[in-house]
């Protein structure tokens, strides 16, 4: 129960994108077509838990061990790039066809707050390990369906007459306001 | 006059916010208020500063294949120094920032005037090249803060202009997406 409570939790009420604010570049840069969406969806979620994975190991039997947790950032920040560069390695090898899929969007993942954050959030809240799985993968998916929506929308928006100084970013951050908006309900859920 | 030029194109010309739409995540996520974006913006502006100055004294050190990661290390070893300088002085202010002083290390904006500009350039334009970016950040942040705070709340930098509740939806996320979305329009129409 409780940790379907962490998933409805991370997907809903605290919705990665649109209420923590996490992982914005990619949200407007890469989600104008519901194709590339998905395939950044998938990206995020096997980087996001494999690194939190990581992190959670690294934290709790490296730098709390040895008293060192004020390297935090610098060790977190590490590991993801480092991570990133493997995976897209080891994909290249075994599976070209998932490398196809999401291999243009694994170097973006580096300097994806949300992975980072998510990274150092498990940690604030003191979650354990299954915990900290279950919560990455919540937030995963919320990005996924914050995402998708959003480029949806987006994909309707070419054929709308906006005026001049709105056209692109700005007409944009509006739709992203208005879904925030919709998200807002969720509130109270959990 | 050149290096004057340089200093000043993070404000409007070259504005990182408001025209190349960089590190959106810390602009929409602590913007409550005028005093957390001001606060954001000078922290944000101390490891631009020092990690320009830094990467262009060590350019020619750095081999070409790794020079990413060391920029990395480089940022994230500043953005540590801020974590815990704001810990310790000011920490309601750094309680309020929260992740996000972490999160200075995968702002775009730092990488990106690292690898475009102080990686090619001598370290008095680069550190200037730094502090006008960082400030014109401090700007955009301080302008959506105060925006927001002014129609959320009534009020500025913490002042109550009118004693009433203001629209809550302002401080609330969809009034970060909506605010920021006018002063984009705004500010292109400006430098038309």
């Amino acid at each position: 129960m409780e940790y379907i409570l962490i998933i409805i939790g991370a997907i809903f009420v605290n919705n990665i994108v649109l209420a923590q604010f996490l992982g914005i570049c990619p949200f407007m840069g890469v989600s104008s077509k519901v194709k590339t969406a998905v395939g950044m969806g998938g990206a995020v979620l096997f980087v996001m838990t494999l690194a939190v994975i990581v992190t959670w190991i690294i934290m709790h039997y490296v730098l709390i061990p040895f008293e060192i947790q004020y390297m935090q950032t610098i060790a977190y920040i590490l590991v993801i790039a480092s991570l990133v560069q493997m995976v897209e390695i080891i994909l290249k090898k075994m599976s070209p066809a998932l490398y196809q899929a999401l291999g243009v969007f694994l170097p973006l993942i580096t300097t994806n707050c949300a992975i980072l954050g998510v990274a150092i959030l498990v940690i604030q809240k003191e979650f354990n390990l299954l915990e900290s799985v279950i919560f990455s993968i919540g937030n995963a998916a919320g990005f996924a369906l914050a995402l998708i929506i959003f480029a949806g929308i987006r994909e309707h928006m070419d054929k709308l007459n906006i005026p001049e100084g709105m056209k692109g970013i700005p007409a944009s951050l509006v739709v992203a306001g208005i879904l925030a908006l919709a998200f807002m309900g969720f509130a109270g859920m959990v | 006059m050149n290096q004057w030029k340089n200093f000043t194109k993070g404000f409007i010309k070259e504005n990182p916010v408001f025209i190349l739409l960089l590190g959106l995540c810390p602009t929409l996520g602590v913007t409550t208020s005028a005093i957390n974006g001001l606060g954001m913006g000078l922290a944000t502006t101390f490891v631009l500063l020092m990690s320009n100055t830094v990467i262009s004294l060590i350019k020619n050190v750095i081999p070409n294949k790794v020079r990413i990661p060391s920029f990395i290390v480089i940022i994230a070893s500043f953005v540590t120094i801020v974590d815990l300088v704001m810990a310790a002085y000011v920490p309601a202010l750094h309680a309020q920032l929260g992740l996000f002083i972490p999160l200075i290390v995968v702002n775009c904006i730092v990488l990106g005037r690292a690898e475009a500009f102080a990686s090619k350039n001598t370290v008095l334009s680069s550190m200037i090249d730094g502090l006008g970016m960082g400030l014109g950040f401090a700007f955009a942040l301080t302008i959506l803060g105060a925006v927001r705070e002014l129609l959320g709340s009534y009020a500025i930098f913490g002042y109550k202009l009118i004693n009433t509740d203001g629209m809550l939806v302002f401080v609330l996320a969809p009034g970060a997406f909506i605010g920021l979305a006018y002063l984009v329009a705004i500010v292109r129409r400006i430098n038309k």
